[in-house]
């Protein structure tokens, strides 16, 4: 008789019954099987009206997020765990509103993460046969953590602050942002300042730090939020001491 | 299909959960943070505590001398310590947090978050034995 995993899975199929519920599944247990692996052997064996989000199946695509025991992880990065007595509960993330089942709607996350400009931006554009822009490893470093981000969402899952203030620029946004603005060939900072200094960017985030916990490419939101919070000031005390050179 | 009440053709329900106002309560890095945020109301009373000493001091020697006297009853002396507790935990909490917030190098070399801490506990017993020195032997 081979060991099983016992799972509770979300469920939500809004035109079959407008509540949501949550439904219990066995899956032989399997050393090397991740969640991701138990929600297909579901999908393949056992119902196959069960939906989910996922692609590479090596934590590179960020879109197989869910809240496994309440804990925002990827689906494919995290191994089943043995002889467990409490069945695994895995629900959609967590602040998203859900489509069906474990797929929430990612809408908000992309509307604010083309708003914080993430791309280089050039204010004056060099001539091709000027080259390449060249980079040292130490201007590389600046910017190397925060280029990790797969916007997988688990960070906006993990922020209470999102959960509350859905207008919340969110931690992946900021940070990605900051990947940017650290970086040397860019020239967008100051466009990027009035979106990122305002009321719904870092200022709304009162350093809670489950982003940063959460992240499964250590990339530190929480402290790419913090840094920018530093330049915001001062970039304010510059503009009130010396307002020509601030601008 | 679009007769069910739930389900509109190419545009279903989304479910919309609330966050719980007991949210905090859920996890215990959660609790951890409102413990950490908490404190900045005794820091407040720590602030208004001085506010009213300058305020005495100000009245002159009497009102100086009444406001002592209220400080030593056993009641505000306990207020005193609770506050002084929570102010020590503001400040270690704020002092671990600040390496995260600063990106220090000393030229290409990245300066270690540890001894970005270390800096400010080190300015922070700095400034403590200052203060001391001028409060013990008045300047």
């Amino acid at each position: 008789m081979p060991e099983l995993v016992n799972l509770e899975v979300f469920r939500y199929s809004p035109e079959h019954t407008p509540e949501p519920r949550f439904q219990k599944f066995q899956v032989p247990y399997n050393k090397e099987w991740v969640v991701l692996d138990a929600l297909n052997y579901i999908k393949d064996r056992t119902d196959g009206s069960l939906s989910f989000r996922w692609s590479c199946r090596m934590g590179i695509c960020g879109s197989c997020g869910v809240l496994i025991n309440g804990e925002p992880k990827l689906s494919c990065a995290t191994f089943l765990p043995s002889k467990s007595s409490k069945p695994i509960r895995i629900e959609p993330l967590r602040h998203f509103p859900v489509i069906r089942d474990l797929i929430v709607h990612i809408g908000d996350f992309m509307t604010k993460l083309k708003k914080v400009k993430p791309w280089i931006i050039r204010t004056n554009e060099s001539p091709l046969s000027e080259g390449e822009f060249l980079q040292t490893p130490d201007e590389m470093e600046r910017y190397h953590q925060f280029s990790h981000c797969i916007n997988c969402m688990l960070c906006y899952a993990a922020c209470p602050i999102y959960g509350l203030d859905p207008l919340f620029a969110g931690p992946a946004a900021i940070a990605l942002a900051q990947r940017y603005n650290n970086d040397s060939r860019d020239q967008g900072a100051a466009r990027r300042m009035p979106i990122l200094s305002s009321h719904d960017g870092i200022w709304a985030c009162t350093f809670v730090g489950e982003c940063t916990q959460v992240c499964p490419k250590h990339v530190d939101p929480a402290a790419a939020i913090q840094q920018y919070k530093l330049t915001a000031a001062l970039h304010s005390l510059k503009s009130v001491i010396a307002p020509r050179g601030a601008a | 299909m679009t007769s069910h009440s739930g389900y509109t053709l190419h545009h279903p329900q989304w479910l919309r959960r609330r966050v719980s106002t007991w949210w905090w309560l859920s996890r215990w890095r959660y609790f951890k943070f409102i413990l950490r945020e908490i404190t900045s109301v005794f820091v407040a009373a720590a602030v208004v505590l001085l506010l009213l000493y300058v305020a005495a001091l100000r009245r002159g020697p009497d009102a100086l001398i009444a406001f002592q006297s209220w400080l030593s009853r056993p009641p505000i002396l306990a207020a005193s310590a609770v506050v002084f507790f929570f102010t020590l935990i503001h400040s270690i909490t704020w002092f671990n947090l600040a390496p995260k917030a600063m990106k220090v190098r000393l030229g290409n070399i990245p300066v270690p978050p540890a001894l970005i801490a270390a800096g400010h506990y080190f300015a922070w017993l700095v400034i403590s034995l200052a203060l001391a020195w001028i409060i013990l032997t008045g300047g």
